[in-house]
């Protein structure tokens, strides 16, 4: 940190803020201290502050005072600048504080805390521990949101800059990670995993990619802007549909040993005794993916035999088979 | 000792500190180091920085003018900078996107006070609210169960009472009577949590929402004991022991979902799309399980204790199907193959130690 160069760019701002005109480089150099005197310094050393500012958020605008002028200036509009004047009820306040605290530790933790200080600034009072009994946060709850995937961070880059991005994708069962070029349209959590949902250029349609399995780093192969997002597409919507399993449709006829399979009896349609075969239950169940489900039945072991549909039923054999080699 | 922070980033503290005075017309130097995270010294530094802020041109002056006296910070002169710089995309992102996410967590009741909230961000944040909307986080509360089951852990916990429930345990298909003090309502990772201290187990326990079977406050006021300690979720919710079982498991492409749904110790790539995963468990039954669902697309390789009884269980599955058919056909279409110690039940009873590991066997 150099306490210069944060004096520099402080007054940078209030300089700029304090203006109406538009201020040339050169008027800037002489009302704030600390740019060097040779030309060259001067000028790359302001191009950087304007770059730091403009990453900070700051609105800084560039322009003419007369159409003849030779050279733009600089200037910040105070409207543009400022936060808007922001009032909140005290059961508000009480939900900003538990919102800040949702991505604690997750990849936008920074930028929370950075609204919060300025919520903070504008003279309101987020108090965490402002949980009185009418509070509309009761005592207890917390919410959490992680970004355990690497590739959330330039992510969530692309899709605030509309960036177009390249990676390599390693698809459901698929062995070998392949190059994909994607036009980012948000990004969405659903059931704990990041899937990120946009236009794959090279497949020529929207597609929806889960963060765990992007290989390698992602990288942007495109200027910011350069991604439109269709008016009306909806991402949360996108990740759903790739996301959902199949309807239910199909029924499965287990013979289950008493006491067991809890897991399958918990959404069965009817469970009855076996009466051909003692300490045994019938069960009839719903089930919508034949192979998800001929896994799942795998994992009661001994407990529980399909008996039908007899397709449903050799896909457990096999199943079973292929955990005995 | 603080972080080294860059300039920009002082910067941005810089220009919230005098706002932040300015509202409040006078506040403590306490207080406000406190607000902001810094030491004293380094608030009084950021003070004098700003006082000593200077313009050379068209004349001089200084436009900010402050004291500190007594411990109490006044902001005589703040020029354009009374106010804060509005929110920056992340900034507002950040706060939208963990709003709606907590409209959409089981058990608030009021959400009143969050759409208020919402709108008036969105109204300050102008055109920087947009991007948020391109980021959405679903709450998993597939069914009215658990949001049924939310209220009723909110209602005990604001009426400080214990709980009883009938909780799914998969890793040992088991259906488990306990009672709970309920502690705090968590929602990890878009998944709601109950955690309390369970009695049976006389531990801290976390129980999600969609494996509990039923759900009765108890008209016994809750008493957790003073050393249950609260699950740092900061820190992941599954810890393991080092007293816990090293298990490697080798996992084909299909098996790949393993480890990202469980956390493992150490991932490694094979060829082919192969993965080599170690993961730590206090019980290794639910492995064997996660096995058996696995079928070819994963395979034990230690402990051999476990290898053995993923193969019982297995043929003793298989043998099921061969006595079935036996029975259906009168004929032996399946030779027995490799049925050795038949039916073994293997069953480590051991209570879980995080209570946790356990609870992660579905995708």
């Amino acid at each position: 940190m150099s306490k210069r160069k944060t004096e520099r760019l402080l007054g940078l701002v209030v300089c700029l803020l304090s203006t109406r005109r538009y201020l040339t480089a050169e008027q800037i150099r002489e009302a704030v201290p600390g740019y060097p005197e040779q030309d060259d310094l001067f000028k790359r050393m302001f191009e950087r502050d304007k770059e730091d500012l403009r990453d900070l958020g700051v609105p800084l605008e560039t322009g003419l005072n007369h159409p003849f002028d030779d050279d733009p200036g600089y200037r910040i509009r105070q409207q543009a600048y400022e936060l808007p004047e922001l009032r909140l009820e005290a059961d508000e306040a009480a939900v900003l504080g538990l919102a800040a605290r949702v991505w604690r530790r997750a990849e936008l933790a920074g930028a929370a805390a950075g609204a919060l200080l300025k919520l903070r600034a504008a003279g309101i009072d987020a108090d965490p521990a402002a949980s009185d009994e009418n509070s509309p946060v009761p005592q207890g709850i917390e919410p959490r949101l992680g970004t355990r995937e690497p590739a959330f961070g330039p992510l969530w880059e692309a899709v605030r800059d509309r960036r177009p991005v390249t990676f390599s994708y390693r698809a459901a069962g698929r062995s070998d990670p392949q190059r994909r070029e994607l036009e980012p349209w948000g990004v969405v959590n659903r059931h704990g995993s990041w899937y990120v949902a946009g236009w794959d250029r090279v497949r020529g349609d929207t597609r929806v990619f889960r963060l765990s399995r992007i290989a390698g780093p992602v990288k942007f192969c495109g200027p910011a802007g350069r991604v439109t997002v269709p008016d009306g597409a909806d991402v949360r919507e996108l990740v759903r549909d790739w996301d959902s399993a199949p309807a239910q449709e199909h029924i499965a006829l287990l013979r289950v040993r008493a006491g067991a399979g809890v897991g399958l009896r918990r959404h069965a349609i009817s469970v009855r005794p076996d009466a051909d075969t003692p300490g045994w239950d019938l069960v009839t169940t719903r089930f919508g993916d034949l192979a998800w489900f001929a896994d799942y039945a795998a994992w009661f072991g001994p407990d529980a035999i399909v008996l039908d549909p007899p397709d449903l039923r050799e896909a457990v054999i096999r199943h079973l088979k292929g955990a005995l080699t | 000792m603080t972080a080294l922070v860059t300039s920009t980033e002082r910067l941005q503290r810089l220009l919230a500190l005098v706002p932040y005075v300015v509202s409040r017309k006078s506040v403590g130097l306490a207080e406000t180091a406190a607000a902001f995270g810094v030491s004293e010294r380094e608030l009084v530094d950021d003070l004098n920085l700003l006082w000593c802020v200077e313009l050379r041109a068209p004349d001089p002056y200084c436009p900010i003018d402050l004291s500190y006296e007594g411990g109490e910070i006044v902001v005589s002169q703040a020029e354009s900078m009374g106010r804060p710089l509005r929110l920056a995309v992340d900034e507002a992102s950040a706060l939208l996107v963990a709003l709606r996410m907590l409209a959409e967590v089981p058990g608030l009741e009021d959400r009143s006070a969050l759409s208020r909230l919402i709108a008036k961000l969105e109204a300050a944040a102008g055109e920087a609210a947009a991007v948020s909307a391109q980021v959405a986080v679903q709450v998993d509360h597939r069914d009215d169960e658990a949001e049924a089951y939310a209220a009723q852990i909110r209602g005990a916990l604001s009426s400080g009472r214990r709980v009883h429930l009938r909780y799914y345990v998969p890793g040992r298909d088991e259906a488990t009577e306990r009672d709970v003090d309920p502690m705090r309502l968590l929602v990890v990772e878009g998944r709601p949590y109950l955690e309390g201290w369970c009695l049976r187990a006389e531990g801290v326990r976390l129980f999600r929402l969609d494996r509990v079977l039923r759900l009765d406050v108890l008209d016994v006021p809750a008493a957790p004991p003073a050393e249950a300690q609260p699950v740092d979720i900061d820190q992941g919710l599954f810890t393991p022991s080092p007293d816990d079982v090293p298990v490697v498991l080798e996992l084909s492409a299909a098996g790949r979902w393993v480890a990202e749904y469980y956390p493992c110790e150490s991932v490694t790539d094979l060829e082919d799309g192969r993965l080599r995963a170690v993961l730590r468990t206090p019980d290794t039954g639910w492995v064997r399980r996660l096995a058996l669902r696995l079928g070819e697309d994963g395979r034990v390789i230690s402990p051999p204790s476990l290898v053995t009884e993923v193969h019982d269980a297995a043929a003793a599955a298989l043998a099921n199907y061969v006595a079935l058919s036996q029975v259906t056909h009168g004929s032996t279409a399946e030779p027995a193959e490799t049925v050795s110690r038949q039916g073994r039940r293997v069953d480590s009873g051991r209570e879980n130690v995080s209570g946790a590991t356990e609870d992660r066997h579905d995708r």
